[in-house]
This record gives C-alpha cells, structure tokens and sequence, in this order.
C-alpha cells in the first residue's frame, strides 16, 4: 500500500510544508469526493466513498505530529512502541507531574486564565519537542532514537486533552 | 443586504436541460423548500405565496391529513391531533424527549422511537416527518412542473445517527431521492459565502425552533471546511416559549391544564416572545376553557432574567467549538446568525458581547438553511459545471465507539473527524471456545456506555473455538457522506463475517419503510408496481448517463475488450428499460453497476493523478 505521503504527492519527511499538504488534500477531494458522484452508478459511488475514507484518513494522520512521526516510523518497520514501552527519563516525568499538579491547581481554583498560562506553557514545549524530532528523524535518521521523543510528544498531547477536559469541568 | 428572489407561485421554470433538485429545510417550528432557478437561489412558495410552512401536521379521522397553516391554526382546538415540533421526537425514545409533561399528545413508548395516539392511528415522527416533506415535493413539483430528481434535507449537525436516520426515512417516505443529509449551519455558510465570497474562519450560531447549532467553517476559494461542530440538539426557541408559559402559569396561579388551554397558552407565550424582539412590553392573555381570563403583561426586563439560563447555555457548545478547533475569539472573521430565535435582542447581545463583534444578519435567518440547500442539491445534481462548483468538508458531530468489559465506552471515531470515514479496531475473546461476540454501537463523548447514546447491537456467531485472547475480530466503522454509520466486524482466522447498518434500535428497519410506502400508496390507490418500476426506470437512465459520460471521458483508461464488456452490459439495459419487467431491469442495472467497478476504480485513480499534477480536468 502506498504510503500517506505519496498519496499526496510528497517526500516523507516529518518537517512538512504544511500548505503543500492542504493544498495536495483539497485537490484530491475535489477529484473524487462523494458530492461529485452523487448521481453516478452504485459502482463509482463506492469507489468514491473508498477513495474519499483514505484520503481523509491519510491527511487526519499527517496533519497530526504523533501520528506522522509514527507513520514515519511505521514505513521503516520501526514500532513507536506507545503501549509496550513504558519507560521514561527521570526528568522528564518530574516535569510532567509538575504540569499535572499545575493542572489540578487550576481545576481546584476553577480558574481558566491559569489553563490558559498551562496551554501556552504547553505548547511551547510540544514545540519545542517537534523541532527536536525533525532534527533526529529528518536530518539524523535516528530512528529508534525518535522513538522516545514520540512518546513524549504522546505524553503532551494527552496532557493537553486533559486541559481541555478541564475547561469544561470549570464551566 | 441582499433580497431574496420568489418566484411567482405556479410559474414555471426558465427553460433549461437541468435535473430538478430542491434544498428543504425540515425545521422544528416551520420547514420550507428552495430550488437554483437560472443561477439563483429562490425559496418556493405555496400557492398563496407564502414561503414558510409551519411544520404542524392534524390528523382527521377518515385519513384526510392537513399540513402547515391551516394545522396550525386548529392547534388549540383539536391538541392531540395536531402535531407540532415533530421534530423533537426525531429518533428520540420517551424518556428522550424533554418537557414531555407539558406536551398535549397521548405518547405510545414504542421500542426504538416514541409514537403518537392519533385519530388516524398511531404515528411514528418519521411518518408525520413525511407527511410536511411531502407537501413541500408536491409544492415543488406544481412550482417546477416535473418530476424532482433529488433533495437535500437539512438536519441539526449536533443530530445523532438515530436522527438523521429517522430523517432520511422520512425523506424515502416522502417519495424523495435524497441525494444528501446537509448540516443547516453548513447550509447557511454556503448561502452566505457565495452570496459574499468570503474567506476566512466563521463561526455559525443557529439557534432553531428546538435545536442549537455552533460550527466552525474555514472558507477559501470554493471549499468549505467545517472545523469544528457542536451544540445541544435539545435547546431551541421552544424553550423559551416554555419559560414564558411557565411564568404565565405561575403568575396567573393556575391550576394544572387540561390539553387544549396548555396549547393555547403555549401559543400565546410565543407570540409574546415575538412581539417582545420589537416591542418593550407585551400583552398576553388568554381565555380558558373554565371561562377564566388570563390577562398578563410581560416586559423585556422579566423576560431576559427567565432566559437568561437559556443564552448562556448557548455559550457552553460556542466554548467547546472554538477549543475543539483550537482557535481563539480573535480569529473568527465573522459570526452568521441563523434560525428564527436568533431574532431575540438579548441573543444578538450577548453573542456580540462573547465575539466581541457584531453578528451578521444580512440573509433572512428563517430561509438562509434552505437557500443553501438549493445550492448544494444543484450542485449534486449534476447541475454546475467542475470548476464552477464547490466542496463541502463536514465532520461528525458526536464520538462513535462500542461498548467494552465494564461498561465502558471505546471511542472508534473522534467527533469532529472529517466525513466519510472509517476505522478498524481488534478485539478478542475473553472465554476459551468463546463462539460468538456481541457488540454494542455507542454514540457520545461520555466514558460509561450508560451515559452514551445506544445505536444498535449485533453479533457476530460462528468463531472456531479457540483459547480465551486467541481470535482476531477487526470492527470497522465506516461514516458516509450524509454521516450515517454501518459496522462491519470480520473474525480474521475463520473469515466469519456480520454487518449492519445502524439502525435497529432507533429509527427504523428497511421493512418498516417498505410496509409504509405501500400502506401509503394502497392509501392513494396508487399502484405499487407502477411505482417500483418507474423508480427502476429514473435508477437505470441515471446509470445509463453516468456511464456515457464517464465513457465519453475516460475510456482511453480501459482496453477494447473492457470497453465491449460494459458497452454489452449497456445495452441489455437500454432494451428492459422501456419494458414492464422491474426486476429484469434491477438485474441489467446490477450487471452494469458490477462491469463497471473496476473503470470506476481507475477513474478515481486518474483523478488523484491529475490533481497532483496539477492540472484540471478541462487542460488535459
């Protein structure tokens, strides 16, 4: 099976022009999206709603850090290891207990100006984080050594879906 | 601002070779259909040139049915056979469905969706549903003069599956080809961005008789990307009728009332609420069936302070939206206001005051839902040239998930996940020769399946015994484009196979409709088979079209031997078509559709070629 970035027409690489890939999205789907085939016989109908799937399927996955960093990977035969690798430096789990406490604080407080200051915090490190798996999987080629750092983005993302649960326990 | 065009009633259509398509808005307060007349949309309306029609359906006992004003306006007489806000019983069980004590109907709690007591027996939402439908197709086809080829209905985006099933249901009853279920606030971006070629992250808020919209749309140059969608499809402006109706009860110290005063009173709580979006004070009053006056007087100040629970309630779902798509106020270019209840000052106020901007009205908020609708039917349709058209990017409104150990619901799909869509997940058994699975489909954000909407249960039986863990059963979502669901799981060692599409434990088995449609036509004393072979007929000359001109376009894809092969398969049809046999037409239009998959499948291909070589269609 062809991979995401060749459906799109692009080289695999996780620091990714972001624009070519919506671009590349959008005029893929205005060729075979289910609108174009509303009147078309069972047969193209299907291969529409088929073709339509993966298509939002592969741009869900690459437009998603983790997710195309695990592609990434995946395409080496390389297994991020997300459920079987559950070991992480020392520092970095202080730090996310850290985050957490911060997170608990403000749920406590039922205050959204500390989760705003938590989600910005946030960000800056998913960034910073990013920037680091571009080096090692893109100019390095480390692959296995980028596993670890996609578990830690796993890490952040989850924390930020956390975030947003908070939002909404405070209102 | 723009004006709207009417047409005159009963004028026919500018002379043109296009398939008539329609947008019908099937509202909770009042629906109303709309078609592209010479590039324009326009709302068609009833003979008396009225556009909107109240969605009211009375049952009389003889099977005489009266739909729109004339229902309307016997309400109060006659409550249990009036049926008003249908829509709130869409795909919804009895204990769904909300202020039930106060609503004048003698509910029946069938399994699946709650019914209706009424002198014509009982109904389902979906047939009364299909009762305004078909009044509008009949309005549509005397404005038009012809047969419709296809409809858009629009629906709530915070629908569930249960409710845009029972929607389309009601569509198939109606006698309508439903080319597509819309979102009414993606309906509205598309009204409004063609209408203003605009660009930009908007927000719609629509605010309907009984439900409440909030999505995100990005538009740029002919797409329309929803980013994000959410809302509570159990808020309308009916709830603020309520609060007033309650207030009117509590001041005039009334006694519990029988169905006739609850619904006048209710009618006279609306019309207070109206007057009040223009007026300072309003008069309500009322004379009871005991003979007693209610004379009351409500201004602005009580009737923002009874509501104001109700529009901040609002702001939750525009909360939710804006971080679910993680964007800030600052970034919304605009809001568009849609839905009759939006008309409400304080609404306007304090959507204004969260933007910080002031909302956009430009398009009249009762018909902007079906002028899109138009828009889009004409699209699918077949009636714009590529290039000249757009492309509608919606998502699901709700997480789909199953039920695992524990009562807990997995999510299989995230809300917000672009549509179509489809995703596999693998379970095991959990006993040694364990011989069958039973899943439980779930609808909602929530983590036990208790709190989940249940969208249907299936089994899959007749897995080899094996150790406990030891078998592979891949489940796969599959989301089309009107965002209905059908789940497949497959056993991967023994290749056992289930499916459904869901529907069984809301909304209606595809027996039930058939049972319906016949009832229905034994009823017009219309023939059953004649009917059947004319839909066999509109289904085969479709296919026929769409082969020649994907032929016309694309043959140089297939080999001369392919092309004999669907050219034979084409003209088997094109002898049954004009014949009486339906089934030897279903069979040529079966063997047609299946000689055709694999040119449809390297049309696709060429497509997505095309596309990145940057190239349209129209330059190769």
């Amino acid at each position: 099976m062809q991979s995401h970035f060749e459906l799109f027409g692009l080289s695999p690489a996780f620091a990714l022009d972001k624009e070519a890939l919506e671009k590349a999205y959008r005029e893929i789907q205005s060729q075979v999206h289910p609108d174009r085939f509303a009147h078309a016989g069972d047969a193209e109908r299907r291969a529409s709603l088929q073709w339509t799937t993966r298509v939002n399927e592969a741009y869900r996955t690459l437009k998603d850090p983790v997710q195309r960093a695990k592609h990434i990977l995946e395409l080496h035969g390389v297994d991020v290891g997300f459920e079987t690798n559950t070991q992480m430096p020392t520092d970095f789990l202080l730090r996310q207990l850290e985050l957490r406490e911060e997170l608990e604080a403000a749920v406590h407080k039922k205050d959204g100006g500390l989760l705003d200051a938590l989600r910005s915090t946030l960000s800056g490190e998913k960034l910073l984080l990013e920037n680091q798996l571009a080096e090692s999987l893109d100019k390095k080629k480390d692959l296995e050594g980028s596993t670890g750092q996609v578990r830690k983005l796993m890490f952040l993302h989850r924390l930020d879906e956390e975030i947003d649960s908070a939002y909404e326990e405070i209102e | 601002m723009a004006l709207l065009q009417i047409a005159e009633p009963g004028m026919s259509p500018a002379p043109h070779e296009h398939r008539l398509a329609v947008g019908i808005d099937l509202g909770t307060t009042n629906s109303l259909a709309a078609t592209v007349r010479s590039g324009m949309p326009v709302v068609l309306p009833d003979s008396l040139g009225r556009p909107l029609l109240p969605s009211v359906v009375r049952y009389h006992a003889g099977g005489k049915v009266e739909v729109g004003y004339a229902a309307q306006a016997k309400q109060a007489v006659d409550p249990k056979n009036t049926i008003a806000s249908v829509k709130r019983f869409m795909g919804r069980g009895l204990k769904d469905v909300a202020h039930i004590e106060s609503a004048p109907y003698d509910f029946v709690d069938a399994p699946g969706m709650v019914q209706l007591r009424t002198v014509a027996g009982v109904k389902s939402p979906v047939e009364v549903s299909s009762e305004i439908l078909k009044t509008l197709r009949e309005r549509a086809e005397l404005s038009l003069q012809g047969n419709i080829s296809g409809a858009v209905i629009t629906v709530p985006a915070y629908f569930d599956e249960a409710q845009r099933q029972a929607t389309k249901d009601a569509g198939r009853l109606a006698g309508l080809n439903v080319l597509r279920l819309l979102n009414e606030p993606t309906a509205a971006a598309i009204a409004y961005g063609l209408e203003n070629a605009s660009e930009g992250i908007y927000a719609v808020y629509d605010l309907g008789g009984g439900t409440f919209d909030l999505s995100i749309l990005k538009l740029s140059r002919g797409v329309f990307e929803v980013v994000a969608t959410s809302g509570d499809s159990m808020l309308g402006g009916d709830d603020f009728d309520q609060r007033v109706f309650c207030w009117a009860v509590e001041q005039a110290k009334l006694p519990p009332l029988g169905p006739r005063d609850m619904r006048l009173l209710q009618m006279k709580a609306r019309e207070a609420k109206e007057y009040l979006t223009f007026h300072g004070e309003a008069p309500l009053t009322a004379k009871l069936s005991s003979g007693e006056v209610v004379d009351l007087s409500l201004d602005t100040e009580t009737f923002c302070s009874i509501t104001q629970t109700l529009v901040n309630k609002t702001l939750g779902p525009v909360r939710k939206a804006l971080r679910d798509a993680g964007l800030t106020v600052e970034e919304i270019k605009g809001v568009v206001m849609v839905g009759g209840a939006t008309r409400m000052p304080q609404i306007q106020r304090a959507v204004a005051e969260f933007f910080r901007r002031d909302p956009l009205n430009n398009l009249d908020p009762d018909k902007v839902v079906a002028l899109g609708a138009a828009m889009q039917a004409n699209v699918l349709a077949g009636n714009k040239p590529q290039g000249e058209d757009w492309l509608l990017l919606d998502v699901i409104p709700l997480s789909l998930g199953v039920e695992t150990m524990g009562g807990l619901a997995e999510k299989i799909i995230a809300r917000n996940t672009t549509i179509p869509a489809a995703k596999a997940q693998e379970f095991t058994t959990f006993k040694d020769g364990q011989s069958g699975m039973s899943f439980h489909v779930v609808q909602g954000e929530r983590e036990l399946v208790a709190d989940c909407r249940s969208l249907a249960r299936f089994e899959l039986k007749g897995i080899p015994p094996m150790a406990a863990g030891a078998a592979r059963v891949r489940v796969t979502y599959q989301v089309d484009a009107d965002g209905l669901l059908h789940v497949s799981a497959r056993e991967s060692t023994s290749g056992v196979e289930a499916s459904v599409a869901v529907k069984p434990s809301y909304g209606l088995a595809d027996a039930d409709i058939e049972r319906m449609l016949r009832d229905s036509f034994e009823h017009a004393n219309a023939d059953v088979h004649a009917r059947a072979l004319a839909e066999y007929r509109v289904d085969g000359q479709r296919l026929l079209e769409a082969t020649r001109s994907a032929l016309s376009q694309d043959e140089k894809l297939l080999s001369a031997d392919e092309g004999e092969l669907i050219r034979r398969a084409m003209l088997s049809l094109e002898k049954f078509l004009p014949g009486s046999d339906h089934r030897a037409i279903k069979q040529a239009v079966d063997a047609l559709n299946r000689a055709t998959e694999e040119f449809a499948q390297r049309r696709m291909d060429a497509g997505i070629r095309r596309a990145l070589s940057g190239k349209k269609i129209g330059s190769l």
